[in-house]
């Protein structure tokens, strides 16, 4: 029973790593590029569902909307002034200096973040917070559940907009072969740009998410990244329900390593895991072909 | 900016410069007693070796290491350990120099055949791994005994991490203008190419991989001789990357001599901004590494190019 338990804690909570990671995965796809800041910008979707909620009241399942749509203005903005410089340079050059700037923006927010809110700890109480469901005796929080059921939500419409919609085809095109998408006549800058809004509104969603089950601060950046890593390594390049799923079998491991090993070391399998499939399998545990 | 090859022999007054400056340095506890001063020194001393480590691999060599606080945490922690259970200090740096190379040699060899983001990610996630379980395994602050703490002296810690300074900094400019050195830049621009004209880019890459990171163990050792109390898990922080690489970025990646002014650059800002500014310093860090990224790939050595300063080293960026 404890075993269930477990499982069930890591599907939850798995969700929203499978979610954090297609942002990142969207970006990584389409530019080329490696947002390291991708757990600054969740953090910043984190507040921005904590402060509607506090100042208005806003239902957090309600400011996943306004949240997804601040974020993408936040990533679209920090695309124009940053990330747009390097899209000319060499595949090498464009990688490495995202990196680099990326972690430039992970201090400049960080700071930004302590400054402005504090360096407290703040999550979302609502009225039904503590509600659980019991299932043959394994308590199912009901607030987890809905924000698995928002992420599922929320991937199956970006699966559906990149696959029925002509901007999501032709955001398809460009993650597949710029050269040939610019020459069909796709117009690749503006597909850049929404590609990085895309991504960081998902961001924004999945930090709503954590400020309802989990809490926000302002540190809670780089370890939001590495798990979104984790799981675009894990999950290989390309598929939104395989980096879904690498999602929720990182969140299972965690959560059955943390049982086994105990809490402290939760973590740590998680990375080992990562660099074990990083050697031995670099295209992913769920993709195909070369990384 | 690459292939930037120019011939600039150290001049006798560029020779005379560095070695003045050395000799100052290397004088300073005899002519002042300001412990606030030394203090001071050392610790640009240290950053300056430690970024020196990075920019041999992250300038030089063209590979992005996130996880150099590995390197520096694991030579901190042995060197520790091994000097408080009573082994000479020399010998427990030694000690703290090898486990960091070895850890080069096995992280290395499955990390430097990944492309892409992997090595970068790769090497963050051993750091963190590391971090996290130090943190666990010992999360007692380690302290120094009281008799250590009685014949305690800055000035013999000094002279170790100037020696280490000067030490790494003339490496990195001697590698720059070896054979083997012309072999690391030319894995760097293109390692396809490199293989072709025969030079083997693998075993190119590893050794500048594993030297960096036993230059950094060695600097962690240092830290470790120097620190009079700290978590074990703290020489593991992210912050023993990140500082070096913005030093290294600010100074000049991929310079002989940018790692070190941008230690001295870093280290004054951080004084004069941490009194005044609290938390806003680290804004101002960030904004200025964002801009030397974006705008200036060159760092202060490429703003001020002042003759006979420049290295033979190309910029490591195309």
């Amino acid at each position: 029973m404890i075993f269930a338990q477990n499982a069930v804690f890591g599907l939850l909570i798995g969700g929203l790593y499978g979610l954090a990671a297609v942002g990142l995965s969207l970006v990584f796809g389409v530019l080329k590029m490696l947002n390291v800041a991708h757990g600054e910008l969740l953090m910043l979707g984190g507040y921005t569902g904590f402060w509607l909620f506090t100042l208005w009241g806003v239902d957090p399942f309600l400011a996943v909307l306004p949240s997804a749509l601040a974020l993408f203005g936040v990533g679209a903005l920090l695309y124009q002034v940053l990330f747009r410089r390097l899209i000319y340079a060499s595949d090498e050059t464009k990688l490495k200096n995202s990196i680099l700037i990326g972690f430039g923006l992970t201090l400049v927010m960080q700071t930004l973040a302590i400054l402005a809110w504090t360096a407290d700890e703040r999550a979302i109480t609502t009225p039904y917070a503590g509600a659980v469901v019991h299932i043959d005796g394994v308590v199912v929080p009901v607030l987890r559940v809905g924000a698995l059921g928002v992420a599922f939500l929320v991937l199956g419409g970006l699966h559906l907009f990149l696959h029925r919609t002509l901007p999501g085809k032709a955001l398809r095109a460009t993650a597949e072969d710029v050269e040939a998408a610019a020459l069909a006549g796709i117009p690749v800058p503006k597909i850049f740009l929404l590609s990085f809004g895309l991504g960081s509104a998902l961001a924004g969603v999945a930090g709503t998410l954590v400020s309802m089950t989990d809490a926000v601060s302002p540190a809670i950046g780089l370890s939001w990244t590495l798990k979104a890593l984790i799981v675009v390594v894990l999950g290989g390049l390309g598929s939104i329900f395989g980096t879904f799923a690498a999602g929720l079998f990182l969140g299972v491991t965690e959560s059955m390593s943390g049982f086994v090993l105990g809490n402290a070391y939760r973590e740590v399998m998680g990375l080992v895991l990562f660099l074990l499939v990083l050697v031995l399998r670099p295209q992913g545990l769920f993709g195909s072909g070369p990384a | 900016m690459t292939g930037r090859f120019i011939d600039v022999r150290g001049g006798p007054a560029r020779r005379l410069a560095v070695v003045s400056a050395v000799a100052a340095l290397a004088l300073l506890p005899v002519v002042s007693a300001n412990q606030a001063i030394l203090n001071w020194a050392f610790l640009v001393l240290l950053y300056a070796a430690l970024a020196q480590s990075w920019n041999l691999l992250g300038g030089f060599g063209g590979q992005v290491n996130l996880g150099h606080a590995a390197f520096f945490g694991l030579g901190a922690l042995v060197t520790r350990t091994v000097w408080l259970r009573g082994l000479p200090v020399g010998e427990a740096l030694l000690l703290g120099t090898l486990s960091s190379l070895g850890m080069g040699v096995l992280v290395g060899v499955p990390s430097l055949r990944l492309r892409g983001p992997y090595f970068a990610i790769g090497t963050l996630a051993v750091a963190e791994i590391l971090r996290i379980t130090v943190g666990n395994a010992l999360p007692q602050v380690s302290v120094l005994p009281a008799e250590t703490l009685a014949t305690y002296t800055l000035v013999p810690r000094y002279y170790l991490a100037l020696g280490l300074a000067v030490g790494i900094t003339a490496a990195v400019w001697g590698l720059a203008r070896s054979r083997v050195g012309y072999g690391i830049a030319a894995v760097r621009e293109d390692e396809g190419v490199a293989e072709a004209i025969g030079v083997n880019a693998f075993r190119h890459k590893l050794g500048v991989f594993v030297l960096s990171g036993c230059f950094a163990g060695l600097v962690g050792g240092v830290f470790a001789y120097y620190h009079v109390s700290f978590y074990p898990s703290f020489a593991f922080s992210p912050l023993w990357t990140f500082d070096p690489l913005l030093i290294t970025y600010l100074g000049g990646v991929g310079t002989v001599w940018g790692p070190v002014i941008g230690a001295v650059f870093f280290l004054s800002l951080r004084e004069a901004l941490a009194l005044r500014l609290g938390e806003v310093h680290l804004l101002v860090f960030g904004l200025l590494f964002i801009a030397v990224v974006v705008a200036l790939p060159g760092g202060f050595m490429a703003a001020v190019r002042v003759r006979g300063f420049e290295s033979k080293m190309p910029n490591a960026r195309g």
